[in-house]
């Protein structure tokens, strides 16, 4: 048992999800081996959203249960799952506008760090010196990401490329276990795909498990180790890319147009 | 004398209820108006009611106008005044966001309060009934006719809606409006003029519960602000954007009111109709006939 | 960094200092201390409105209440029980903290219309109870006989004591709500006013922020409360009404409220029109209270505390 705990760091097991009457989730069972990539794909409205606002602690499952580190946390809320460990970004981004650049990535420090009412009121010295901390961190994560000479500006004047990557920078400022990626490539040109890709590989290689849903096929096949795929809110397939790729049932339900 | 029994007194406070309701019911249907068109929930609707009645008088005391001449000339009056603020608080905001437009209808309704109380000054005005001040007798309880006026109109706005709504091109444009106003647009509906349309009439039927319900209760220059709040438990009550909900939210926050100041404590009136207003936010704020999804589409 | 420069804070500190005293050379100005009173204890109000409503995003339309709630407090307390004011005050904000906590936890789940609906609601029934509890309140007519403060027996009963007495409170607010903007926990309260799945995504417990930050304002409105019942020595409920509440909203809008400075600069100015420049105009004041609101909200969205980032921008063009 906790030789499975140690290998997968998060499993889902008969998950169910509806939304007055409609499924979005159908029984759905899977793992996630840590230090691993894996991706879901599937057409469109086949659940791949839901399914990351479920693990994410947006919502909770109708049925079924969420392990992480085999602990259970479908009834966590969002605000706890985060303090577990485990970071996301959004498909459409949900970046903090009004804010500057360094100061998305210092909020994303949010959970290793105590915040106090009365101390931040009084100034007292522990918390300035907490936030001497978190802000080299996040300027450290900036120089990760490529965004260290833009750490002034505000978020809402990043293009759209960049403010994909400052999201990604953002959830890795909790120095998450498990970071999930909503479509981190949607809207991106050539150039702007292959940075995301390698920044996604290199979070990768420092340790941290990527789960990440992606419609780019070419980002998917490259990146991921694993890919489950998704149809009306049931896993069809799962496995490597290769196997997948010649999955007779996901060419026929997905990949038919595409390969 | 007759002898007053439990069950008529219970009775005269439903029919005051429901009179009362009326109006509340006619304010919700007005806030749903322009909400479901604009999603703005117009701060200002009970300024409507208020200057209907007191138009009302100037006409028709003051002046001298005939009902049948008076009630038109003041509807279009407020309708005006309803056109009014669309043009120029709504539509010339530069950043709307759900805080600035409940700031600006919120700065209409206290220009509105203000300017009424230059005007008609601050005492009660009394108009006369529609049909005489010769009470009724109904079980036992002792009902004006001007109650019936009251809670006929409510009929009729809401027959006449309904056939708005359904039958006719304009009624239609403005509920696909409703629906998603980009699509509506792409199909050649002119979003701005559903907005100033929604405005047009909300504010005549708030005219016409102010003409209505004045008889009754008077009516004063800052009478607005409680009859809004009021209003919006209606619409809370009822299911934010469905008219069937606001006219039954409306009667029931009325006789919740008339029994509440009846049987418990009148000094506390205006309070029960807020409780509820609270209760139904803190624990069903999708409303008796509401739908929780729809509320999660809308922007706001 | 959302850094707030220290040194207007030092100039504006030492203004306030120096105020009675250039007041005191002016004969037409003379009476403006007594007035800045009255500006002060507002701006207790504002300064914890402007960290709710312009940083985390959550409307009030039912600050009057807790303003109230202190007032009747203190005015209750000592009038009728002669207790020890300062005791009363702290009682009253505690009040004011446990009703914000209570009638906060629910309503702040609830977003635009609806919160400003329940807060408002809430604002008039709290008046109500002013009005109704007449045994307590003293009903419409309101309740005299409020004792003045005085600490280890300096007697604050001059204008001008009153004065420093005021303002030092409202700058220590000041200062505290200015460290709690520039520190995580503003930097949490921005984050929920942009996006608050994002927010609570990033480990920002959303609801928890949002009661503090209304508890706090309701700190801050019932030590104001208690302030103005000990300088008045008498209230009544007509003070703490809907449109008290919704003048607190003016103030600002017009300062601009995502600024700090704007709730001072929107305070003081509400204040001396109210209590100075507008008090011959009587029946037009509402009309122009509503008429700058109007324009603030259309032509002016940041308030006066924006001006100088538009003049700004001319210059940049």
């Amino acid at each position: 048992m906790s030789a499975d705990i140690e290998e997968n760091v998060l499993e889902l097991q008969g998950v169910v999800m509806t939304f007055g009457g409609l499924m979005v989730l159908n029984n759905l069972n899977f793992k996630v081996r840590r230090g691993t990539i894996k991706a879901i794909i599937g057409p469109n409205g086949a659940g791949k959203t839901t399914l990351f606002n479920v693990i994410t602690g947006s919502f909770s499952p109708t049925e079924g249960t969420v392990m992480f580190k085999g602990r259970p946390i479908q009834d966590l809320k969002a605000h706890k799952i985060a303090y577990q460990g485990i970071s996301r970004t959004f498909q459409t981004v949900e970046l903090f506008g009004n804010m500057t650049v360094l100061e998305n990535v210092m909020l994303g420090c949010h959970t290793r760090v105590r915040t106090s009412f009365m101390a931040s009121g009084l100034v007292l010295p522990q918390s300035r010196r907490k936030e001497k901390r978190i802000r080299e961190s996040a300027l450290k994560i900036l120089k990760f990401i490529g965004l260290a000479d833009k750490f002034k500006d505000s978020a809402d004047s990043l293009p759209l490329g960049e403010q994909k990557l400052l999201e990604i920078g953002r959830a890795l400022a909790s120095e998450p276990e498990l970071i999930c990626l909503d479509e981190p490539a949607a809207g991106l040109n050539e150039t702007e795909t292959h940075l995301a890709s390698s920044l996604i590989k290199a979070i990768n290689a420092k340790g941290t498990t990527v789960l990440l849903v992606e419609h780019d096929m070419k980002v998917v096949m490259n990146i991921s180790d694993e890919i489950l795929v998704l149809n009306y809110g049931q896993k069809i397939a799962e496995g490597p890319p290769e196997d997948v790729r010649n999955n007779p049932g996901v060419i026929d339900a997905y990949l038919g147009g595409v390969a | 004398m007759e002898k007053i029994t439990l069950a008529s007194q219970l009775l005269q406070y439903l029919i005051t209820g429901l009179t009362v309701g009326s109006v509340y019911a006619m304010v919700a249907v007005g806030f749903n108006i322009i909400y479901n068109v604009t999603e703005i929930i117009n701060f200002a609707q009970g300024e409507f009611v208020m200057l209907g009645g007191l138009t009302m008088v100037s006409l028709h005391v003051a002046m001298g106008l005939p009902i049948i001449l008076a009630f038109p000339v003041t509807i279009v009056l407020v309708t005006v005044i309803g056109i009014l603020i669309d043009r120029f608080a709504i539509c010339p905001i530069r950043r709307p966001s759900v805080l600035t437009l409940i700031i600006a209808t919120i700065a209409v309704s206290i220009i509105i309060k203000g300017t009424a109380s230059f005007i008609w000054g601050k005492n009660p005005f009394d108009l006369p009934a529609f049909s005489g001040r010769n009470p009724i007798n109904i079980l036992g309880a002792v009902v004006q006719p001007q109650y019936f006026w009251v809670i006929g109109f409510l009929v009729i706005t809401a027959i006449a809606l309904s056939i708005f709504f359904d039958r006719t091109i304009i009624g239609k444009a403005m509920r696909a409006c409703a629906d998603n106003a980009n699509a509506a647009s792409l199909v050649g509906i002119n979003v701005k003029k559903m907005i100033l349309l929604s405005f047009a009439l909300s504010a005549a039927i708030g005219a016409v519960a102010g003409i209505a319900i004045t008889p009754i209760s008077l009516m004063e220059y800052d009478r607005g602000a409680m009859l809004a709040v009021k209003g919006f438990g209606a619409v809370i009550l009822g299911g934010l954007g469905s008219f069937p909900g606001a006219i039954l939210g409306g009667l029931i926050i009325g006789s919740i009111e008339s029994f509440g100041a009846g049987l418990v404590h009148s000094g506390y009136k205006d309070a029960f109709a807020l409780i509820v207003l609270l209760v139904i936010l803190f624990f069903k704020p999708s409303g008796l006939l509401g739908n929780i999804e729809i509320s999660r589409i809308k922007r706001f | 960094m959302l850094r707030i420069a220290k040194l207007p804070i030092a100039v504006f500190a030492l203004f306030i200092i120096i105020f009675p005293w250039i007041a005191h050379q002016i004969p037409t100005i003379e009476h403006y201390p007594d007035i800045m009173v009255f500006a002060g204890i507002y701006c207790l109000i504002t300064i914890g409105l402007s960290l709710l409503m312009g940083y985390a995003g959550q409307i009030s339309l039912g600050q009057a209440a807790f303003f109230g709630i202190g007032a009747y407090i203190s005015g209750i307390l000592t009038a009728n029980y002669g207790m020890n004011a300062w005791a009363c005050m702290v009682i009253g904000m505690a009040v004011a903290a446990a009703v914000a906590a209570l009638v906060g936890t629910p309503s702040l789940k609830l977003k635009g219309h609806y919160l400003a609906m329940a807060t408002l609601a809430f604002g008039i029934i709290i008046f109500i109870i002013f009005n109704e509890e007449i045994e307590w309140t003293g009903g419409p007519d309101g309740m005299s006989g409020i004792p003045g403060l005085s600490l280890l027996g300096f007697e604050f009963d001059s204008v001008e004591s009153y004065y420093y007495l005021v303002w030092g409170f409202v700058l220590v607010a000041f200062i505290f709500t200015v460290n709690v903007i520039q520190s995580g926990t503003g930097r949490a309260l921005r984050a929920i006013h942009a996006s608050e799945p994002a927010a609570s995504a990033m480990g920002v417990d959303v609801s928890k922020f949002k009661i503090i930050i209304f508890v706090y304002s309701a700190v801050l409105g019932s030590l104001a409360g208690s302030l103005y019942a000990h300088y008045l020595n008498f209230i009544n409920p007509s003070t703490f009404d809907l449109f008290f509440s919704i003048k607190l909203l003016i103030m600002i809008a017009l300062g601009g409220m995502h600024n700090i400075w704007g709730a001072i600069i929107g305070a003081c100015l509400i204040t001396f029109l109210s209590y100075e420049w507008l008090h011959y105009f009587e029946e037009f004041e509402v009309i122009v209270y509503g008429a700058i609101l109007l324009f603030v909200t259309v032509l002016l969205p940041d308030g006066l505390a924006g001006v100088p980032g538009i003049v700004k921008g001319w210059f940049r063009r």
